[in-house]
Parts: structure tokens; C-alpha cells; sequence
């Protein structure tokens, strides 16, 4: 087709510090098309998307819109050059109505006043454009369900006629209806000359809604098509497609009685249903897109989400009314998966966060030795190799990597059997990860159960006995590991299976 | 040597600024004949009686990272509840427990409400600061409970110039603020009301028992403010309503001027009473140079904001 190219992108590089997001993105979109952006967590499609709406600027490479030149200065300055975002957690005030939403930095005023008349007939047009006239402008935008209020969002983005319009992620909190809808209300704009970038974890979606599809993998574009005629497996195959390396240590280990037994267990909006079992010496690994209902099933567990289905038996006994503290008491520890807002206590010392659990351990009636606290933080600040000048050290002032064996140490000293890890090595450096590998499996190799969530499939498969695989709230399917590759995983978490 | 400056200013800042008013009271003529004396800091001591049992609640509520504005109208209510038991005939123990039972329960309805109904503690107590203020003028029918007299007088009282020992209520104070710093550093409960206000969500991960912590440290700080209120009651000899009217201001700002963070996690009991020392320090000292009060009320205002910038640049510098 000899039709000209809406969005060219050549040789996108974009580095934080010493981590390269983006390597080498190219990508060519026509008007009127919808082009999907496909890649496995932390292939870049978050930097590309924050590049190409003016909220980073790319450190190589060059973007045109149109055959213009286009280099945003920030996310208004992408506006106005006729790039839109709709980012994946809706961006509404809630207490503003439809109308007051839709026109927000926008409005139609007459000297500093609001002119309503004609802000009005500029709201309607953006509704209509999308078919929704029949949308109330005056009711408050908190008011609306997720799905109408992502309408009030895109008749937003619409208001100012862009040429690319950015979809993040758009259907992870929309029901399977509500979805087909917004299928029906991206084919209007798109009808109209819209491009539209789509970008989904749902290969199904992205098959059924986009003409074309580009995939990423480790900040690169690796391929690129018409989606029409595109085989899943292939794309699977490109999206993942690496090796599992000699990272993951394999201590002798043998599974022996069912220690965590988690039956039909629902909670909260995402996690619907899940069943596992963990038995003492095995590592069992979760896996699953982001927002699947992992990290969801791991906090039910250990009680810091109330069910609302189901049963949690910790060694045989139903665990019974759950919050962590019981838990603690059963002998089942959580690494939380956000160590900075909510693992650790950053402006405390290493000493203190890591005996925070069992403080009763370190005196007596209620009385705690500051020096005994400190003598078990040095031995573990010693054996796990915690970088910092001394126990007495806030934690807030070691590296990523240091403060998560900070953590981890906390679950050791305490010490757990059930361990419910979640993303245990995320943001940290490779020596830490090797370092926390190791410790996994021996816990396992000494008897301990545990459960890891991670979104980095080579280390579940490297690391894990056993995993199960949790798609849109439902723990899926569970195997043996041998049973498992990374294409199968992405097949099942995508619900392409 | 700028890291030498950075610890100075950081572990001694509030010591500094203490000597810094005491120099600086201590040159011009109005005062110098007297500042510099023994009586006038029995003088200055017995005035930071109030403020430093206050903050000494007061600073554990803050470290575990909540508020009580409700300080004020608590040590009305409760010099209200003493003078009418003393009028009934009443002991000075039996008062006095009786006094610091009272003060302990506004600090459970406190701390029930905050952590029962979830709400934010600056709301809550910006409520029982009006509940507890209209009961103490109820109960007093809008007027001072006076009565015949009673040993708890002689526990402020600086009237005697020939004797040199200080009042029973400054030995209590420093008594208490030992223990309090001993527990908040020592004990398992003292560690726990760090971890609360240092990362609440953190604290609830690691299995501590959020809600009750959080109801034992309004009540315990409730039973500190009963005691101030009885030193008010010593003080002024009767029962008033309308006292302490905004002093939860004054022994925030001594708790804030001793280096604690209102967003929680950081603050001593060392630092604490030092700010309510630079606070009477300050009045005493405007006082004798015959400021007018309005001028007084500038320049601790001044101090406060001063003490905060402070805190904030060494907490920039820490964290």
C-alpha cells in the first residue's frame, strides 16, 4: 500500500543508569490502523510508551508523526503534536462531572470564564464521536462504571483530534462485555483516520482488534507483521525465546508431606479461584501477567487480604481466622513484593527491621537487648553479605539487592517453614540474584516450603519444582517443571491456550 | 569536616539551640543581674512542668506517627476532675490516681476511634478537643472549682526563696522522662511504636498487632496528660475550665523542636524535653526583657518554623 506513514519510529535507545530499556526500536504505523505492541513484562513497552508521550525523552533515534519531525517536550507538548496516552489506571477526577472530565486543561472560556454552551456541544462531539451520546454529561465521573469511565477517557483524548491515540493495557479491568464494547468504540475513530497503538498481555485481543503487531523483547524490536494470518506460537516463540542458564543452583531435595494446602480460595476483585498444594522441600513457583491475581493469592494466604471463598490449611489444620500475625505464629513468612513501601522500615536500622517479627526473642518480659538484636543482625549481615557499615545502619541507605536480604534475613531469623516469596529478586543486582537462588533452594533442600511469584519466567522454571500458571484471577494450571517451557507458560498466562 | 557539622547539627541540634537562648538571654543589662541564677531556673523548670509531661505523651504519639490535639481540653477536664474531688474530701493519692484514670480513658476513646473507625488521628482529636473542653465547662458550671486546700498545691510551688530544693513536680518529670525514654528505646512496646510510625504497613507484614498498639499509646499518653493536668491543678490551685486553651500547640512544638518527625518513625524523649526547655526559656526570658506577649508569640513561632527546616534538611541528608 502506498499510503503514508502515520508514526515512524528508527532506532529508539533510551538508558536508565546503567540499565538499557531500550536497544533498538523501530516501528512504522499507517493512519487508520491499529497496531499492536506485544512483549513479556520488562520488554520496554512501558519506556516505549512513556518515549513516545513526551513523559521521557529518548537518548537516540527519531520519531515522526506524519513525515514531520516529532520530539515531545512533555506529555502536553505530545498532545498538542497530536499523540494521546490513555494510561492503564484511569486518570479522572472523581468528583467532576462527564463534562468538566472530558474538557479538563481543555475548556472553552470567554475571558477566564467557562462558556458552557459551547463547552457542551465540544463534549457531545467527542461522545458522538466514539457513539455514546447517550452518556449523562452531568453526572460526577466517580459515579460511572470502570468500563464508561475509560469512554469519558478516550472522548478526552479525542477532544483534541490526535493523529496517534495510546491504549495501555485497556481491557485488564474490563469485564469480557465490556470489552467487546470497546472494541465496537475503538473501530469509530480508527474509521476515521485515528492510528491507534494497542497494547495488551491478551494475544487474543490484540489478534482480534489489531491489523498489525509489532514484538519487543529485551528493549528490541524482534518482529513485526500482519496480524491477519499470524500463528500465536510464533509470536510466543518471539516474545520469550531465551535460554535458562546456569543461574539456578538445584540442591537434592525430596518433597515430603503437605505442609500449605489452599483450597477454592477466593479474594478481593482479581483473585477468583485457586487451589494448590505445597509440600515441605519443594519450591513452588506462581506465574502469570501482572494483575492475574498472584501477588492477590499470596497476600490471602498469608492473611493479609480477607478471603471471600474458600480455606487456607497451614500443615493439616484449617489456619482459621488469618492475619499475619497468626501467621507468623504458624510459621509461615511473606517477602512482600514492594520492599520500599511496604518490607521494610527504611529510616530504622537493619537490626530493627530484621527482629521485628520475634521481638519477644531478644529479652525478656517485654524487655528488648539492643546488643543481642545486634549480635544476630551482624552474624546474618556476615553470612549473607550485606553491604553497609554496621547493623545499627538504617536500611533505607543499602542498595536494592542489600535491603532484600535484609528482608529475606528477617523470614530466616524468624524462623519460617512456609516461605511465600513475592518477586524476590526484583530490581536487583545479578550477584544478589544468584546469592538469593541459592539460598531458595537450600531452604527447600533443608525442608522448607516455598512459594515464589516472579514475572521472569526463566527463574521460575530454573528455579521451581512445581508451577502453576494464573490467568484473569483463576489459578489455571499447575505441573511439574519439566513439564513447563516459557512459550507454554505465555500460552496459558495470555489465555491463549 | 562537613560530615563532623551534619552529625553535630543532627544528634545535638535541639542542645544547641537550648544554649543558644540561654547565651543569648544571659548578655543584655535587663537581664543579666537575674537570668543566670538558681531560682530563676527553679523558676523555668517548674514552668516546663506542663509542657514536658505532655510531650512526653505526646512524643510517642508522634513516633508512632499519629497527633493529639485534644492535649489542651484533656488537662482541663482533668483539673476539673481533681478540684471536685478534692472539694468531696478526697486524698492526695487517691486524686491523683484518680486524675490520671481520667486522662487515661479520653486517650482509649481516642485511640479506639482512630484505629477502630480508621480515621486519621488529627480529625479524631480535633473532635474530643471540643467533646472534652464542653465537659470540663459542664462539669464545672462554667466557672473555677475552688476549694479549701490540699497537699497537691505545694507540688509547683516556687514561692519559697530560702529553700533550694525544687518542686516535686520537676523530680516527677525527669523521673517520667526517664522511664519514658528507657521504654520507648528498651522495650518490645517502645520498638513497636517506632515500627508503627515508621512503616505502619510494615508493622501489620511482620504480624504486630496494629490496632491494639495503636489504643495502648492514646491511652498511656491520656494518663501522661491527666498527670499534666494535675500539675495545672497544683499550680493555679483550683479547678479551670478554661485553661491550657492551646497548649497541645506548645507541646507539639516542643516535641517537634526536640528533632521528632510528624510523618513518624524518628524523635526522642531527650530532644523532646529540651524543646519544652527552649519554649519556657524563651517565655521566661521575653518576660524579664519586658517584651510584650504578642512579640513572645512571634518569636517562638519563629523558632518553630526554624526547628522544622532543620529537621527536614537532616532528614534530606539521611535518608
Amino acid at each position: 500500500m502506498m499510503s503514508a506513514v502515520r508514526l515512524r519510529l528508527a532506532g529508539i535507545r533510551k538508558s536508565f543508569g546503567a540499565t538499557r530499556a531500550l536497544k533498538n526500536v523501530s516501528l512504522e504505523i499507517a493512519p487508520g490502523e491499529v497496531h499492536a505492541i506485544i512483549g513479556e513484562n520488562g520488554a520496554g513497552k512501558s519506556t516505549l510508551m512513556k518515549v513516545l508521550s513526551g513523559a521521557h525523552r529518548a537518548d537516540a533515534g527519531t520519531m515522526e508523526v506524519s513525515g514531520l519531525s516529532y520530539e515531545p517536550e512533555n506529555p502536553h507538548d505530545a498532545r498538542l503534536k497530536g499523540v494521546a496516552m490513555i494510561y492503564q489506571e484511569l486518570n479522572l477526577a472523581p468528583h467532576l462531572s462527564a463534562q468538566e472530565n472530558i474538557l479538563l486543561g481543555a475548556e472553552s472560556a470567554r475571558g477566564g470564564w467557562v462558556d458552557r454552551r459551547s463547552s457542551r456541544v465540544r463534549a457531545q462531539a467527542a461522545l458522538a464521536q466514539l457513539g455514546h451520546e447517550g452518556l449523562d454529561l452531568d453526572r460526577l465521573a466517580g459515579d460511572y462504571s470502570i468500563a464508561e469511565q475509560q469512554i469519558i477517557e478516550i472522548a478526552r483524548a479525542l477532544l483534541i483530534q490526535p493523529q496517534v491515540l495510546i491504549m495501555d493495557e485497556p481491557t485488564s479491568s474490563l469485564t469480557q462485555a465490556d470489552t467487546e464494547k470497546l472494541f465496537a468504540t475503538i473501530n469509530r475513530p480508527r474509521a476515521q483516520g485515528v492510528s491507534v497503538i494497542y497494547i495488551s498481555h491478551f494475544l487474543e485481543e490484540c489478534r482480534r482488534i489489531a491489523d498489525r503487531y509489532t514484538i519487543l523483547k529485551d528493549g528490541e524490536t524482534v518482529g513485526s507483521g500482519e496480524m491477519k494470518g499470524a500463528s500465536l506460537d510464533h509470536i510466543v516463540t518471539l516474545m520469550t525465546g531465551r535460554e535458562v542458564k546456569d543461574l539456578y543452583p538445584r540442591s537434592a531435595r525430596a518433597p515430603g508431606a503437605v505442609v500449605l494446602e489452599v483450597k477454592t480460595v477466593a479474594s478481593g476483585p482479581r483473585l477468583k479461584r485457586a487451589t494448590l498444594q505445597v509440600r515441605a522441600g519443594e519450591i513452588f513457583g506462581l506465574a502469570g501477567l501482572i494483575g492475574a491475581g498472584r501477588t492477590d493469592l499470596l497476600r490471602a494466604v498469608f492473611g493479609l487480604e480477607s478471603l471471600t471463598a474458600g480455606e487456607v490449611c497451614v500443615v493439616g489444620a484449617p489456619a482459621g481466622a488469618a492475619s499475619p500475625r497468626a501467621r507468623w505464629l504458624q510459621g509461615v513468612g511473606f517477602l512482600s513484593e514492594n520492599r520500599k513501601e511496604e518490607g521494610l522500615m527504611l529510616n530504622q536500622s537493619i537490626a530493627d527491621n530484621l527482629t521485628l517479627t520475634k521481638m519477644s526473642d531478644f529479652g525478656r518480659m517485654g524487655w528488648v537487648s539492643g546488643a543481642r538484636q545486634r549480635a544476630v543482625a551482624q552474624r546474618w549481615v556476615g553470612e549473607l553479605r550485606v553491604k553497609c557499615h554496621d547493623s545499627g545502619q538504617p536500611v533505607g541507605q543499602l542498595s536494592g539487592g542489600n535491603q532484600q536480604k535484609v528482608a529475606l534475613a528477617r523470614l530466616l531469623e524468624h524462623p519460617a517453614k512456609i516461605f511465600l516469596l513475592d518477586e524476590p529478586t526484583r530490581g536487583i543486582d545479578v550477584g544478589s540474584k544468584a546469592q538469593i537462588y541459592q539460598l531458595v533452594s537450600e531452604l527447600a533442600a533443608a525442608g522448607k516450603a516455598v512459594v515464589v511469584v516472579s514475572s521472569y519466567l526463566p527463574e521460575l522454571l530454573g528455579l521451581c519444582d512445581t508451577i502453576g500458571v494464573m490467568c484473569r484471577g483463576e489459578l489455571a494450571v499447575v505441573r511439574p517443571r519439566a513439564e513447563w517451557g516459557e512459550a507454554e507458560i505465555m500460552r496459558v498466562a495470555t489465555g491463549s491456550a | 569536616m562537613k560530615d563532623t557539622f551534619n552529625k553535630i547539627i543532627s544528634k545535638g541540634g535541639p542542645f544547641i539551640g537550648l544554649i543558644l537562648v540561654i547565651v543569648l538571654f544571659s548578655i543584655p543589662t535587663e537581664t543579666r543581674e537575674f537570668f543566670l541564677t538558681y531560682n530563676n531556673f527553679k523558676i523555668i523548670f517548674t514552668q516546663t512542668v506542663i509542657v514536658a509531661i505532655g510531650a512526653l505523651g505526646m512524643t510517642m504519639i508522634i513516633v508512632s506517627g499519629g497527633i493529639d490535639l485534644s492535649v489542651g481540653s484533656n488537662i482541663a477536664l482533668t483539673s476539673v476532675v481533681g478540684a471536685q474531688l478534692i472539694q468531696r474530701g478526697w486524698g492526695p493519692a487517691p486524686v491523683l490516681l484518680a486524675v490520671v484514670a481520667t486522662g487515661a480513658v479520653i486517650g482509649l476513646l481516642n485511640g479506639s476511634a482512630i484505629a477502630g473507625l480508621r480515621m486519621t488521628p488529627f480529625i479524631i482529636t480535633l473532635g474530643t478537643l471540643g467533646v472534652a473542653r464542653g465537659t470540663a465547662k459542664w462539669m464545672a458550671d462554667n466557672q473555677t472549682v475552688n476549694y479549701d486546700g490540699s497537699p497537691i498545691n505545694g507540688w509547683m510551688t516556687t514561692a519559697d526563696p530560702f529553700s533550694h530544693a525544687l518542686p516535686a513536680g520537676v523530680w516527677v518529670s525527669i523521673l517520667l522522662a526517664v522511664l519514658t525514654a528507657v521504654v520507648l528505646r528498651n522495650t518490645i512496646f517502645g520498638r513497636h511504636i517506632f515500627a508503627l510510625g515508621s512503616n505502619e504497613a510494615t508493622a501489620r507484614l511482620c504480624g504486630i498487632a496494629t490496632t491494639r498498639l495503636k489504643i495502648l499509646i492514646y491511652t498511656t499518653a491520656g494518663g501522661f496528660f491527666g498527670l499534666a493536668g494535675l500539675f495545672q491543678l497544683s499550680r493555679l490551685r483550683q479547678g479551670d475550665p478554661t485553661v491550657a486553651v492551646g497548649l497541645e500547640l506548645d507541646i507539639i512544638a516542643s516535641v517537634i523542636i526536640g528533632g521528632a518527625s510528624l510523618n513518624g518513625g524518628v524523635g526522642t524523649i531527650l530532644g523532646s524535653m529540651i524543646g519544652a526547655l527552649i519554649m519556657a526559656v524563651l517565655r521566661n526570658g521575653s518576660q524579664q526583657m519586658g517584651w510584650p506577649t504578642y512579640f513572645q508569640e512571634i518569636i517562638i513561632g519563629l523558632v518553630i518554623i526554624v526547628a522544622v527546616f532543620l529537621d527536614r534538611l537532616r532528614q534530606g541528608k539521611q535518608v
